[in-house]
């Protein structure tokens, strides 16, 4: 193992991670797609995130590249070789599973020592990479602990410990945290982060959790219905959703229909009789659809202040306290939902009261009207 | 004190019989253990007792190798087949237990089935009625269930996702068989085992409807010696015997089973 | 666990033969109990239904079935509420001597049948026990006790106490809810403790054939003599009538716990 190898963005040659590649891989169980055509290169010593719903394909993909799914159809490389239809015993690839999956039968030190024995190594060298594994995890201390004596946060390390040992080139996660507490998963986040740092192995982490794939991830592949929806890093999907889908389940999100008139070259939306924002060309020609951040957003009293923005009128359905600012859920007139974000002590505001929504027509994110893109969280 | 009414039935109908039996075998026909040291010094008795032994340890062996699989296929079906499966051991309990003797005799008897298929596919036939391999095909068969059943539920608790990770860490199926899914299930076989072998030991319909001279087992000594030779104290020197071999038996089970994961630790 | 094909088909295979070991021994009867000889060879010849006539003829049989029939219904009623008062008891009580308690009352299931068998006659002898309804229903009660005490205790152990102190919460007595909370959250370990027992008793044959006589015979008392005496086919045309009686039985029953489940849904 290699502290403080560099691997974000820019994975160097010593590099340990494999390269992944996914070329239009589709799953289906009779009728059903589970995967439709899903296309992903991962770098080597990437940190890939793969983000959905659940039943979105995710977890499937995952399962296709540790081998215990066999595709339907398509490639799919790890390393630059070809794995299709090599058993997953044979792939060398970690797996950290959501419910840890500890032998219950071995204790810490037995379960870790697991892939080593498989291997051969024995001895003191078997010794010597249980105890570096652990120490890694930070779990040295509980070698001789059956997992029943351990808790939950504890169990996901050694898990981890686990699948690192062998010193795989690519390390599978599977929704690890989602069993755990909030405090315990953002303290473990940070620990993932510095164990992929370290090692730089690639590594490839399924959650349904998009605050969690914001932190953790160099990249993040959201899923939909069994297709990938977008491929970028954090800032990317928050900035430029590609589709309303990925705008709507990434971050908070106010969406606006409005109409489309063309005039000569120039498409104009307008809103309530406002003309918002002026385009080119109107994807699918269908009703646009806008999509506005929250603090994107402004509140004002009803007619006061205004500087030349857009302005909607509303009224205050939910006000949340969140101890740095506030949050709010504006009732707008045509029956849609805004939700802006002020830091600024000065404009508090009640339920009730009647506002009016500011925005630049240059902070309007106009998307395809997509009518597929309702989101099943769970 | 709910508990009571059943707890004095208890021990008039199991307590004070049992007692009554063990002070026959010291009392009778005069006070001392020579009942006892006529029952190890007789050379049949000892015979009797170690068949019963090796009579019970086949019973176990032959319940856990028919066991093992059945139990594991009714985890992996669907449920319809499960439901078939779970019929097949529950059915041998709808007919009475004699009744389902009375069938091994028409089974295993010279004239019986097996030997009209073994003579028909031209085998010649054989001798199983009255010998020690009729007896334990007969108890194995009416013990089986008790075997089944724990070592099902068991098997049902396994994590299969154990499994998968255990492949994923390299291990082959068969490997990862033998080092995962075959130690998690053997607190089930213990159980199940135990079960069978301390019922067995204390057989008495099958042996005396199947069994020859040959193949006589304990509880058929005791009902001798006491039904036809009037031989309390004698008949009740050989029930102390059986009796304290079964809990002796269960008294050593009980601890291996319950620290069964730290005992497949250390192996 | 996926398998391999080969695993499969070995697999499928060994399962089949154990699933006929297991059941081909209480179908052989059938056939047997339709013999147009009195003989127990294999296979039957020609058909006829005199081994039924006998049976509801014959006294030794008619009789003895009867008594059985009396016997397991005293007992089923008789081991149920002991049972279950038995294991309400035991659930209010403190861990460690509810376990020592429990432990004491499950001996009789592994009590070598013969030795509790002649521990029985030797009190039944002094008592005068032998060969009267007392004494069988006495006998077969204790037998039949942990089964009842098994099934109720499992269902207890799944049963919220909380319901209970909710409905007194909600204006309830005691009795109320035992009627209305308790009773029908148990009622299925209830039933299943009655069936057991009524089964055990009705099947019961080792320390029967030591406390029976002449005057009072049970059916497995009966089957036992007949086989050991003679090869008489009656004994197969009762086992045929307790096979198609306890499929009946159980056919039913789950026909109407499969209603009831899936009206409850």
């Amino acid at each position: 193992m290699n502290p403080g190898q560099e691997s974000r963005g820019n994975p160097g040659q010593e590099s340990r991670g494999a390269a992944i590649d996914l070329k239009s891989i589709s799953k289906a169980y009779g009728s059903f797609k589970a995967l439709d055509g899903v296309s992903l290169h991962i770098k080597a010593g990437e940190f890939m995130t793969l983000l959905g719903p659940s039943g979105s394909g995710k977890t499937t993909t995952l399962n296709v590249v540790a081998g215990f799914t066999e595709a339907s159809s398509g490639a799919l490389e790890v390393g630059g070789k070809s794995v299709v239809g090599v058993p997953a015993h044979k792939r060398n690839i970690g797996v950290v599973f959501q419910h840890y999956a500890l032998f219950p039968h071995m204790t810490v030190s037995r379960n870790v020592a697991y892939p080593l024995a498989l291997r051969g190594v024995a001895g003191a060298e078997r010794e010597r990479r249980v105890g570096q594994a652990l120490d890694m995890v930070k779990m040295a201390d509980f070698g001789h602990r059956f997992p029943s004596e351990l808790s939950g946060g504890q169990q996901q390390r050694v898990a981890l410990a686990r699948a690192i040992v062998f010193d795989p080139p690519l390390l599978l996660m599977d929704e690890p945290l989602g069993a755990l507490d909030k405090k315990l998963r953002e303290w473990l986040q940070l620990e993932i982060k510095r164990i992929h740092r370290e090692l730089g192995t690639t590594f490839v982490y399924v959650t349904h959790d998009q605050e969690e794939a914001l932190v953790l991830s160099d990249r993040i592949a959201v899923f939909n219905r069994g297709r990938i929806e977008q491929i970028g890093t954090g800032r990317e999907l928050y900035d430029e959703p590609a589709t309303l889908f990925v705008g709507k389940f990434i971050g908070d999100s106010t969406v606006l229909r409005g109409a489309a008139a063309t005039s000569g070259g120039e498409t104009a939306i307008d809103i309530a009789g406002q003309k918002v924002a002026t385009v080119k060309r109107l994807a699918n020609g269908g009703r646009p659809v806008m999509l506005l951040r929250p603090e994107k957003l402004a509140l004002a009293r009803r007619g006061v202040g205004g500087d030349g923005r857009n302005r909607l009128t509303g009224r205050i359905g939910e006000a949340i306290y969140l101890g740095s600012g506030s949050k709010y859920e504006v009732d707008l007139a045509d029956g849609s939902k805004a939700i802006v974000r002020s830091t600024l002590e000065a404009d508090s505001f009640a339920i009730g009261d009647e506002v009016d929504v500011l925005f630049a027509g240059a902070d309007v994110k106009l998307l395809a009207d997509d009518d597929k893109a309702d989101l099943t969280l769970t | 004190m709910l508990a009571l009414p059943a707890l004095v039935l208890l021990l008039a109908v199991i307590g004070y019989p049992l007692l009554t039996i063990i002070l026959r075998s010291l009392s009778e026909p005069e006070w001392g253990l020579q009942n006892y040291i006529w029952f190890f010094s007789m050379p049949i008795n000892l015979t009797v007792l170690q068949r019963t032994f090796v009579i019970s340890t086949w019973v176990t062996l032959v319940c856990v190798v028919s066991a093992y699989p059945y139990a594991y296929l009714m985890t992996a079906v669907g449920p319809r087949v499960r439901l078939v499966l779970m019929l097949c051991v529950l059915i041998p309990f709808w007919v009475s237990g004699v009744v389902r003797t009375l069938s091994w005799v028409i089974l295993l008897q010279d004239s019986g089935v097996i030997n009209s298929i073994l003579r028909s596919l031209g085998l010649g036939g054989v001798r199983l009625i009255r010998t020690q391999t009729g007896v334990v095909i007969g108890m194995a068969q009416v013990l089986l269930p008790f075997m089944i059943l724990p070592l099902y539920s068991v098997m049902k608790g396994i994590d299969l996702r154990l499994m998968r990770a255990a492949q994923s860490l390299g291990a082959r199926p068969s490997r990862a068989f033998f080092t995962i899914y075959l130690p998690l299930s053997l607190p089930g076989v213990y159980a199940g085992a135990i079960i069978v072998f301390i019922l067995a030991l204390g057989f008495y319909i099958t042996p005396a409807l199947l069994g020859g001279p040959r193949s006589t087992m304990l509880s058929t000594l005791v009902q001798t010696q006491v039904l036809s030779l009037l031989q309390w104290g004698r008949g009740g020197a050989m029930g102390v015997v059986l009796l304290v071999t079964t809990f002796v038996l269960l008294a050593l089970a009980a601890p291996v089973m319950r620290s069964r994961y730290r005992e497949a630790e250390r192996r | 666990m996926e398998m391999k094909p080969l695993t499969r088909v070995v697999l499928g295979l060994v399962c089949l033969l154990v699933a006929i070991w297991l059941v081909a021994p209480t179908l052989v009867v059938v056939p047997m109990s339709f013999n147009e000889n009195k003989s127990l060879a294999f296979p039957p010849q020609g058909f006829s239904w005199q081994w039924y006539q006998n049976f509801v003829t014959n006294p030794d049989w008619s009789n003895s079935f009867l008594n059985s029939l009396k016997v397991a219904s005293i007992v089923a009623v008789l081991a149920t509420v002991l049972g279950t008062l038995a294991a309400f008891g035991l659930d209010r009580m403190k861990a460690r001597p509810a376990n020592l308690l429990r432990m004491l009352m499950l001996t009789p299931m592994v009590v070598p049948g013969v030795v509790l068998a002649i521990g029985i006659y030797a009190v039944y002898l002094d008592t005068r026990l032998v060969g009267t309804l007392l004494g069988f229903v006495l006998a077969h009660t204790i037998l039949a006790l942990p089964f009842v005490l098994i099934a109720v205790s499992a269902n207890l152990e799944v049963f919220d106490r909380r319901l209970e102190t909710a409905a007194a919460s909600l204006g309830a007595n005691a009795l109320t809810t035992f009627r209305t909370v308790t009773l029908p959250l148990i009622a299925p370990g209830l039933l299943s403790g009655l069936l057991f027992a009524f089964a055990t008793s009705f099947d019961e044959i080792v320390v029967s054939l030591f406390i029976t006589n002449p005057y009072l015979k049970t059916l497995p008392v009966q089957i036992f003599a007949s086989i050991t005496r003679d090869a008489d086919p009656t004994v197969a045309a009762v086992g045929t009538i307790l096979l198609f009686a306890t499929t009946i039985l159980i056919g039913s029953g789950m026909l109407l716990l499969g209603r009831e489940r899936k009206g409850r849904q």
